[in-house]
């Protein structure tokens, strides 16, 4: 495929996705959240019964699709293949800690991009945290951070997070008495089964195809001067906001934005840790969600992370709300960024001296 | 000859990047991906390069020359 294929391969993904995500807002989701891959592996965590928050408790097709979708899309393409074994556990880590920024901000790098297409300025400030996070996370893979190698697996490994999704999606649609579905608060606004999982579906093709990321793009430009990723980012945003002008969901400002708080600092600070701790892991949620689909079982270990990072912020009060974050979930988010931090300076420095060791 | 198999990205252009300071006219990348193997390509072309791509056993070898 030549360069400039490639480019507008992406762009056009992008105004689909744009255009899709804005959409499912006005088909029952909650507003600017036609997609938020953090808001619904914490619903889904709530519909299974791992955290006991009334208001978030959905199993979401959205994610259900996205992971099939992109399994589909790599299976067909024969890019499927089980592999793991980077770091499993430091993965787990970053996935948990990832999800307590972004409940602390409430939203994932893809609904970061929604509030702005919807005129949420707070998101605004965490678009600077979220620059500010890529570039520590720079710094360390500048320096030679890495998580080392995967291997291959066997062909079972690479099934199991696909086949757990399709499991859920029989639980969605039983209803059998333990699962959990919100009456009232997010949880309770949705699209249609059909029409989440179809658009998961898409997004998931697409976003496996054109290898689509919220961090990558920023990560990219800066470390390679390539701007491709970077279209995807701007496109989404473009036809988002088109489609929120269009259909009367933009508002603009600051206060009273739907499942927003107004603290920019923790705003601010919520996102550096995702942007962080996501160039660490190589990608955002979504990536991750697309990667478990071809195959990649330390991403499926990521989203397990992420489930359990969101259950805990549930539980134990770390997640925001729109009257404000709480004084627990600051500290957790300061814990994340030094617990981050450390995973660098260990995977990036030690790493070094011992390499260095084996040489003498 | 850069061997970044099992890498995902951005490492393995990252360590073609850091190979090319030393301005040789041909290396060799091996990746067993495939999205490293077309983000090496994109980096490698960006950077006055021509590619080669040769699949084997689900491994890719990436000619880069000048």
């Amino acid at each position: 495929m030549t360069k400039k294929n490639d480019k507008l391969m992406i762009i056009i993904a992008g105004l689909v996705i744009g255009v899709i995500a804005a959409g499912l807002a006005f088909l029952g989701n909650p507003k600017n959240m036609g997609f938020c891959i953090a808001c619904f592996l914490r619903d889904t965590a709530g519909g299974l019964g791992l955290h006991k928050a009334p208001p978030v408790q959905y199993i979401r097709p959205e994610i259900i699709g996205i992971v099939i979708g992109a399994f589909c899309a790599a299976f067909a393409k024969k890019e499927f293949s089980s592999k793991g074994g980077s770091a499993p556990m430091t993965r787990f880590i970053l996935g948990f800690f990832a999800m307590v920024g972004c409940l602390m901000f409430l939203g994932c790098p893809f609904r970061m991009i929604l509030r702005l297409a919807g005129g949420d300025m707070n998101a605004l400030l965490g678009l600077v945290g979220f620059v500010i996070g890529i570039f520590c996370g720079i710094f360390f893979l500048k320096n030679g951070y890495s998580l080392k190698r995967t291997y291959s697996l066997t062909k079972a490994e690479g099934f199991m997070l696909p086949i757990i999704e399709v499991v859920i999606f029989v639980l969605l649609l039983a209803k059998p008495a333990f699962i959990a579905f919100s009456e009232e608060g997010p949880g309770s606004m949705h699209a249609a089964i059909g029409l989440a999982l179809a658009a998961g579906l898409v997004v998931g093709v697409l976003a496996q195809r054109t290898r689509l990321c919220m961090v990558g793009g920023m990560r990219d430009l800066v470390l390679f001067r390539e701007t491709r990723l970077l279209w995807g980012f701007i496109a989404i945003l473009v036809a988002a906001l088109i489609t929120n002008l269009v259909l009367g969901g933009f508002k603009f400002g600051f206060v009273e934005q739907p499942i927003a708080h107004t603290d920019g600092l923790w705003n601010c600070l919520g996102m550096l840790l995702v942007g962080f701790a996501c160039v660490l892991l190589g990608g955002c949620p979504l990536r991750q969600l697309v990667m478990s689909g071809e195959g990649n079982a330390d991403s499926a270990v990521t989203v397990l992370g992420l489930m359990v990072g969101a259950a805990f912020c549930h539980n134990f009060g770390l997640a925001s709300s729109g009257e404000g974050p709480t004084s627990a979930g600051k500290i957790a988010v300061i814990i994340g960024i030094v617990v981050v931090a450390l995973i660098g300076v260990v995977n990036t420095y030690v790493k070094q001296e011992k390499a260095a060791a084996e040489a003498a | 000859m850069v061997d970044a198999r099992g890498l995902s990205c951005p490492m393995p252009v990252l360590m073609v990047q850091k190979a090319m300071k030393s301005k040789e006219d041909y290396y060799e990348v091996l990746v067993d991906n495939k999205t490293p193997c077309e983000n090496v390509t994109r980096f490698a072309e960006s950077q006055g390069y021509k590619v080669a791509v040769e699949e084997k056993n689900g491994e890719f070898l990436l000619k880069i020359s000048k």
